[in-house]
């Protein structure tokens, strides 16, 4: 007997990039994940995923409601986007009802208040992201806020990035099937998990050593550390450095480019510019270049 | 009173997207292409350093990014003045970015976007042979929990066993092969979605010849992956489907702003030496020089002031205004002197087609004497599958020198300072078209920002003459089997691999 583990997929103000992340997963591919028994006696059942799912309009929205109702507290709702808020939520909708448009705001709610756990997938969701960057035309929130804001306590996940490494959420699903909803001590204070979050970008980075001798990158294609070409891995938790991208292949600042900070909840508007050097950040004092002249730099 | 088809969310795109019809006597009458979200990214621009526009413009989409990330990186080279400077290196460097980001895009459109509406997995329940994959489908199918291959519109798959089974084996295999590409991507460029190595001034990445010989050896996957299934699978679909190279013509205008640069001191990008060609083309497939004076964005029918309605992008405004009386999409209308113009694959096929390339030439040439079909057939569902297939061809192709034209050792970048007012212009074609960005600089900093990106061309609304979109008009006119299955309708639509994150950002 296969345990069928439904998942609803719901899209809001997104861009689709954390989906797109998640079909660069390489091990397990995708189809490892969806055709196959993710581990053995387990079946993720993607019932409902706007980009990929065959069917559309009212079948796809029937399939979406139906899930929510027949299996109440036994679905995974993952939610891609901030949630458009101002204005009555008029900026984003999703499916009808009686001839009117559903705001996705409600249908956030609506699962969320049905299902097991949430997992908000990216920046947007886990934060606000970019569609939350000031001015904030469309007054996003992230997913927790909102369902804080109308009582819906459910277990729920941050799984920041822009986007998120595939590693990070399936490894997250992953350890929901195999140990249970994670515990507060395995989250941090903004609900991500540690076993990828757990560490400063800078902590792990290979140019770090140039950052000790203060050897610092002038201009792009330089070597040394791209501190002051405005790296933000000073203030970024993610594991990226050990973890590599696209299966392996390069990583952010591998390919000569500054951090973003883009797995935090300062993204956009606190870590921008995304060139110039950070402001007013408390460094670790370590090696013989920072620990003789700190008060110079 | 005709009967009323909506269809919303119309899935297997990217982003949100209603889709009504009016259908009488089985033909539909009326079609209303809207957009249901939006995020006002343009707005967030305004007031931020105008480098960060690489960086954000690449969040308006997670499919297109990277083409963002090069109209974004071409407008700041022209508005800091140095979009005659760029190393040739850095060029080419771009072209291989982009061409294996736009290849990989191409073959997920046709395999995980467009082709379950011709591909029946559930056949796969009788599959008896040896294909490990295609044995693990029909355990999934015997476990039957079918999501999300089911519920689908039923009643019209026609694919013969064999070729149905071939299909969906490439359908897996694809998915590996296009993963394979954002791989190439993140060679240079750090990593996919959402990348960093294309920057103002050039790149960040220099040449090396182990890169390169990665790269090469990736392509050839792709090239193969290209040649043997996914043109075959096109031609394929379209010997069991011939009826779709009749529907969905739309308004036959084409526009193609070209794209992948072939030389590097040219600073005006409408006459730069491209890959594929700048231009316009219409039914009687003349070519048509490219004038981007021409350009206006129409709100009239879009949840916008009206105020901000008919002006060129140099000009545009985003005020949002929704529940305007008329109005019925996020999405604003760009018209080109005045008319509805298709953009995409299509389009910069037959305009470099019509403009004499001869590779081009023989691509489509070749082709259509397979079919034993006229051009004309290209102005249609099947026809845009086609040309996005020989676009994927025709750049896959050209990486493969571009990879040894590159000079490891020689400069990738170009050093500049920030202008305190400015304007520039950067013109690329993304996957699904022409996609430009406008900019204005003040005190250093956007003062405007205009994106006017391939779907807000294809998904637009009717425009401030009541002239329908491009996909509105594809739609309008076509008979309906059965309206509780319109299978027609959906096919339409994404022919055009709309993308609404874009159209409206």
């Amino acid at each position: 007997m296969v345990n069928e583990i439904p998942v609803i997929w719901l899209q809001m103000a997104a861009c689709t990039g954390c989906s797109v992340s998640l079909l660069n997963s390489a091990s397990p591919t995708i189809k490892n994940i969806l055709i196959d028994q993710i581990v053995p006696g387990v079946h993720i059942n993607l019932r409902f995923h706007a980009t990929i799912m065959a069917g559309a309009g009212e079948p796809a929205i029937k399939i979406m409601e139906e899930t929510s109702k027949e299996k109440k507290d036994g679905y995974i709702l993952v939610a891609e986007g901030a949630v458009p808020t101002a204005t009555d939520a008029i900026y984003g909708v999703i499916g009808e009802r009686n001839g009117k448009p559903v705001k996705m705001a409600d249908r956030l709610a609506e699962l969320a208040q049905n299902a097991m756990a949430v997992l908000a997938v990216g920046t947007c969701a886990s934060f606000g992201g970019i569609p939350a960057g000031a001015p904030n035309p469309t007054g996003c929130q992230p997913v927790k806020a909102v369902l804080d804001s109308r009582n819906i306590t459910k277990p729920i996940v941050n799984i920041p990035g822009c986007p998120p490494h595939p590693d990070w959420f399936v490894g997250t699903v992953g350890s929901i099937i195999l140990n249970g909803l994670p515990k507060a001590e395995n989250l941090d204070d903004n609900l991500r998990p540690l076993a990828f979050y757990g560490k400063l970008i800078h902590e792990n980075c290979p140019r770090r050593a140039y950052f000790d001798e203060g050897k610092f990158a002038k201009k792009p294609g330089d070597e040394g550390c791209l501190y002051e070409l405005g790296c933000k891995g000073p203030i970024t938790y993610a594991d990226c450095p050990l973890r590599q991208w696209n299966n392996g292949t390069n990583w952010v600042i591998g390919a000569g480019a500054p951090c973003n900070g883009c797995t935090q909840p300062e993204f956009p508007d606190l870590v921008a510019p995304f060139y110039e050097k950070l402001k007013d950040v408390e460094l670790p004092v370590i090696g013989a270049y920072w620990a003789s002249s700190k008060e110079d730099k | 009173m005709g009967t009323k088809i909506v269809i919303e969310p119309v899935t297997r795109i990217e982003g949100h997207l209603k889709i009504e019809t009016v259908v009488e006597d089985g033909v539909v009458k009326d079609a209303k292409s809207s957009g249901t979200l939006f995020r006002g990214i343009e707005l967030i621009l305004i007031g931020r350093d105008p480098r960060d526009a690489q960086v954000i413009t690449q969040r308006i989409c997670g499919v297109c990014p990277q083409s963002h990330g090069i109209a974004a990186a071409l407008n700041l080279d022209s508005a800091f003045g140095i979009a005659d400077k760029i190393p040739p290196n850095a060029r080419i460097i771009r072209n291989l970015i982009q061409g294996a980001h736009v290849v990989q895009d191409h073959i997920l459109h046709f395999y995980h976007l467009a082709a379950l509406d011709y591909v029946d997995v559930a056949k796969l329940a009788d599959y008896d042979g040896q294909d490990s994959n295609l044995n693990s489908i029909k355990d999934f199918i015997a476990r039957g929990e079918l999501g999300p291959f089911l519920p689908r519109y039923e009643g019209d798959y026609r694919l013969p066993p064999e070729v149905n089974e071939q299909a969906v084996a490439h359908y897996v295999k694809a998915l590996d092969i296009r993963r394979l590409g954002h791989e190439m991507v993140s060679t240079f460029s750090g990593k996919i979605p959402h990348s960093v190595g294309v920057i103002p001034g050039g790149v960040t990445t220099p040449p090396t010849v182990d890169k390169i010989l990665s790269l090469l050896w990736k392509l050839r996957q792709l090239q193969d992956f290209i040649n043997n299934a996914y043109i075959p699978d096109v031609l394929a679909v379209a010997s069991a489907y011939p009826d779709y190279f009749e529907i969905g013509a739309g308004c036959k205008n084409l526009l193609s702003y070209g794209a992948y640069d072939l030389e590097d001191k040219n600073p005006d990008l409408t006459q730069r030496k491209r890959l594929f060609r700048q231009g316009v083309t219409s039914a009687d497939l003349k070519p048509g020089k490219l004038d981007i004076t021409k350009i206006t964005e129409g709100v009239k029918h879009s949840w916008y002031q009206n105020s901000s309605s008919g002006r060129h992008p140099t000009q545009g405004e985003t005020k949002p205004e929704y529940g305007k009386e008329g109005a019925y999409s996020w999405v604003k209308s760009p018209r080109y002197d005045g008319k509805v113009y298709e953009v995409g694959p299509l389009a910069r096929v037959a305009v470099t087609y019509v403009h004499g390339d001869p590779t081009m030439k023989d691509l489509v040439d070749s082709s259509l004497a397979q079919l034993k079909a006229p051009p004309s057939v290209l102005f249609s569902v099947l026809g845009r599958h086609l040309a996005r297939a020989l676009s994927a061809k025709y750049i896959a192709d050209s990486m493969d020198k571009w990879l040894l034209e590159l000079k490891p050792g020689e400069p990738t970048y170009v050093e500049y300072t920030i202008p305190e007012e400015s304007t520039g212009v950067g013109l690329t074609e993304a996957a699904r078209g022409a996609l430009g960005h406008w900019l204005e600089i003040k005190d250093q900093k956007i003062a405007n920002y205009q994106c006017v990106v391939p779907t807000t061309w294809n998904a637009s609304p009717q425009d401030d003459n009541g002239n329908p979109g491009p996909i509105e008009q594809a739609i309008i006119g076509t008979k309906i089997r059965d309206k509780n299955n319109p299978c027609e309708i959906v096919r339409i639509v994404r022919s055009f691999d709309p993308c609404l994150a874009c159209a409206i950002h």
